[in-house]
């Protein structure tokens, strides 16, 4: 492989490592049957926390926590309304997405545009110098690592352990799981936590890694390619990371576009709506029943097109009442 | 209490029982015509309650920056309703938000989430910017063409979302929240392209319409003048009497409150989701068309003024009815054009109007839910009381609501 491809694939891992962690937090709260709408408002609030007490107080460490903070604090809102409350998460959830964006402008105000710390690159000694697969994956950030981490992680979790499965149980029929021992809406409560954490944790390396810095609006948008991304990947965190790499690499596609002579004609914003207009088509390819028609021909496509698409938790946004 | 006068009849067998023990829950509607008298008090609790937090977390919020409290509202009292110019600057941006509220309600009743409002918004004030800048008619004809072309676009790009959400499967909130910003992308590429003005192309706008397209004002240099009002309080009035009196509106209420059942009594469902978006699309649609002719004169890329976003929560705020979305856009109104002079006279960010409003809905909504479980609880302890002491015993199952369809 040449040069230029390594380090595209490698900033491609890089820039898309925020949105991973905000898909796989999101998944896992929707896969316990709870959506926080609130991502868009959530990761603006947190990117801004984030650098704000990075710049304060220069510890990335606390400017890390005080991030997953804000994250869990507004998915703490949303899950306390839903599940103790039975209010619809949708309305909860937009209304924080408003209200989160609004503060971080309000709050947010004396940061914009100043210089401010990074996380260090960081690679990692002997990993590093293995060929093509070293300077992809070992010659990173910990932030990075960690998304790559938590990929793997979330899935062997979900997927390969016992307190995995119950967390299926209690997005796909809370009914059952409750019946067989299961606190139903503790457990949700503890996911939605976690979720939004990992969520924080996505403003975070936004404004201390991908886009250095604070300014207004300045995740405008990717909380809803996020939780675009959670259904384009079935609700499995793999596919899930796998959606948020397609769209980094497409946003690094139309980056290098825009500079290839052939496409000047083309308008920067065509560029910057095709996320966007990008969203809808995947969804549509999703969730329509006639590309089923397409695919059921032979057994191969067949298998293939459904290992490819996934079908929501039979209970998400939905409330549940032990009794 | 009538609960327990229903126990004293005779039980006749195992069927009858399991009903029985669920009409005893809506206890709480027989309990509030018992205690009508304290009930005034504590329904006014209840909704002075929250908006009074919201005030005092706001003057936190301006604590915590350093900033004088009482000055920042003075400021934004004064804004609002300073002198007669201000304070029709307020009714002209009451008039968009109205006018996207009360196409939402429409949108809500049908129990969709219609987020793509920002972009129908957008869509009929491109409409009308085209309309505006391809004939060279007289006002009495061309305004009304700016208003159908508006109400076109509006619609079109409702439908679109519609049509995604009905045939496609497509969340609208996904759906609509896409087209928002494709509606923003083309409104950017006609300024800067096609549209741009002579000579140089920013994004600050198109050359002004010619003043045949302008909305005519009050006089005395105010901000708004009388077609827009009649516009927006006749689009009031009409949504009011259609979703109260007509079996249009009921159906469309079957349909929020349950799709499958209001498919399987015969009601096209599909067809009424469009209608539906359509619908609001048309008054999202005028209310690009006032922005575009009324306020800007002009297209800019900021053309929808967030009042699509704004009039979700305005429709919230009201508790999805019809009369009170007037009064509480008026104070919508009111706290996003107070709040722009804030930058100006005291270097705080507007954003402080969005957090107020953002923070007086959430609590409202929490205190709906926090009131319903008292109630629930004060319900369930009765109930509870009266199943001890009926021979039968209890016979509770686990509830599960199902209301909201999945995303």
């Amino acid at each position: 492989m040449n040069n230029t491809l390594i380090q595209t694939l490698a900033s491609i891992l890089a820039s898309s490592s925020p949105l991973v962690f905000a898909v796989v937090g999101e998944t896992i709260n929707e896969k316990a049957g709870v959506t926080n709408l609130s991502l868009d408002g959530t990761i603006l609030l947190s990117a801004m926390v984030g650098f704000a007490v990075a710049y304060t107080t220069n510890s990335l460490y606390l400017a890390f926590f005080a991030a997953m903070l804000v994250g869990m604090l507004v998915a703490g809102l949303v899950a306390f309304s839903s599940i103790a409350l039975k209010l619809d998460q949708i309305a909860v959830g937009f209304v924080l997405t408003l209200l989160c964006t609004d503060l971080s402008t309000f709050f947010g105000n004396p940061f914009v545009r100043l210089p401010g710390p990074a996380v260090p690159y960081l690679p990692i000694p002997i990993l590093k110098d293995i060929p093509v697969i070293g300077p992809i994956f070992f010659a990173q950030n910990v932030v990075v690592y960690l998304s790559l981490l938590l990929i793997v992680a979330a899935w062997w979790y979900i997927f390969k352990t016992q307190p995995g499965l119950k967390l299926q149980g209690i997005g796909e029929r809370p009914a059952a799981a409750f019946a067989r021992g299961t606190n139903v809406n503790k457990l949700r409560f503890l996911y939605t936590l976690v979720g939004g954490s990992l969520v924080g944790f996505a403003g975070a390396s936004y404004s201390l890694f991908v886009q250095l810095g604070w300014s207004y609006h300045k995740t405008y948008g990717i909380g809803w390619i996020a939780l675009a991304i959670v259904i384009f990947g079935g609700w499995n965190p793999v596919r899930g990371a796998v959606g948020a790499y397609i769209f980094g690499a497409l946003q690094m596609l139309g980056s290098f576009a825009q500079g290839v002579p052939a496409f000047a004609e083309i308008p920067t914003q065509v560029f910057q709506t095709a996320p966007f207009a990008l969203m809808i088509i995947a969804l549509l390819l999703v969730s329509n029943e006639s590309i089923d028609h397409f695919f059921s021909g032979s057994p191969v496509s067949r298998r293939i097109w459904r290992s490819l698409r996934g079908a929501p938790p039979g209970a998400l946004s939905t409330t549940f009442e032990q009794e | 209490m009538k609960a327990m006068g229903e126990r004293t009849e005779p039980s006749k067998g195992r069927v009858e029982e399991t009903p029985r023990t669920r009409e005893g829950v809506p206890a709480p509607a027989q309990e509030a015509t018992a205690r009508r008298g304290a009930g005034m008090w504590e329904n006014l609790a209840w909704s002075i309650g929250p908006i009074l937090l919201g005030l005092i977390l706001t003057t936190l919020a301006l604590l915590a920056v350093g900033a004088n409290p009482v000055r920042a509202y003075t400021v934004m009292w004064k804004g609002a309703f300073g002198n007669a110019a201000q304070f029709s600057n307020v009714v002209s941006s009451w008039v968009p938000l109205a006018l996207a509220s009360v196409g939402l309600l429409i949108t809500f009743t049908a129990g969709l989430w219609n987020i793509g409002i920002e972009g129908q918004i957008i869509m009929g004030a491109i409409f009308t910017a085209w309309t505006a800048r391809t004939f060279d008619w007289p006002a009495e004809a061309l305004i009304p063409a700016l208003f159908i072309s508006g109400i076109i676009g509006g619609a079109a790009w409702a439908l679109l979302a519609g049509v995604l959400k009905t045939y496609g499967h497509v969340h609208e909130i996904f759906g609509g929240l896409g087209l928002n910003f494709v509606a923003t992308g083309v409104t950017l590429y006609l300024i800067i392209g096609p549209w741009k003005r002579a000579g140089i192309a920013s994004t600050s706008g198109t050359e002004l319409f010619r003043p045949a397209a302008w909305l005519p004002t009050f006089p005395g240099g105010m901000a708004v003048g009388p077609i827009e009002i009649a516009v927006a309080v006749v689009s009031l009035v009409i949504v009011y009497f259609a979703l109260r009196g007509t079996l249009w509106g009921l159906k469309l209420k079957a349909i929020g409150k349950n799709i499958r059942s209001a498919y399987w009594i015969g009601i096209s469902t599909r067809l009424h989701l469009l209608g539906a978006f359509a619908l609001c699309g048309a008054f999202a649609g005028m209310a690009g068309t006032v922005q575009a002719i009324g306020v800007w004169h002009r297209l800019i890329p900021a053309i929808s003024g967030g009042y699509g976003y704004l009039g979700i929560l305005v429709v919230l705020l009201s508790g999805f009815q019809a009369a009170g979305l007037a009064p509480v856009a008026f104070f919508f109104a009111a706290v996003s054009k107070g709040s722009v002079a804030l930058p100006l006279d005291l270097q705080l960010d507007s954003s402080l109007g969005g957090v107020l409003q953002g923070i007086i809905v959430l609590l409202v909504i929490l205190s709906q839910g926090v009131r319903a479980r008292v109630q629930r609880a004060g319900a369930s302890a009765r109930i509870d009381s009266a199943v001890l002491a009926s021979p039968v015993g209890p016979t509770a199952a686990p509830v599960e609501a199902n209301e909201n369809p999945p995303l």
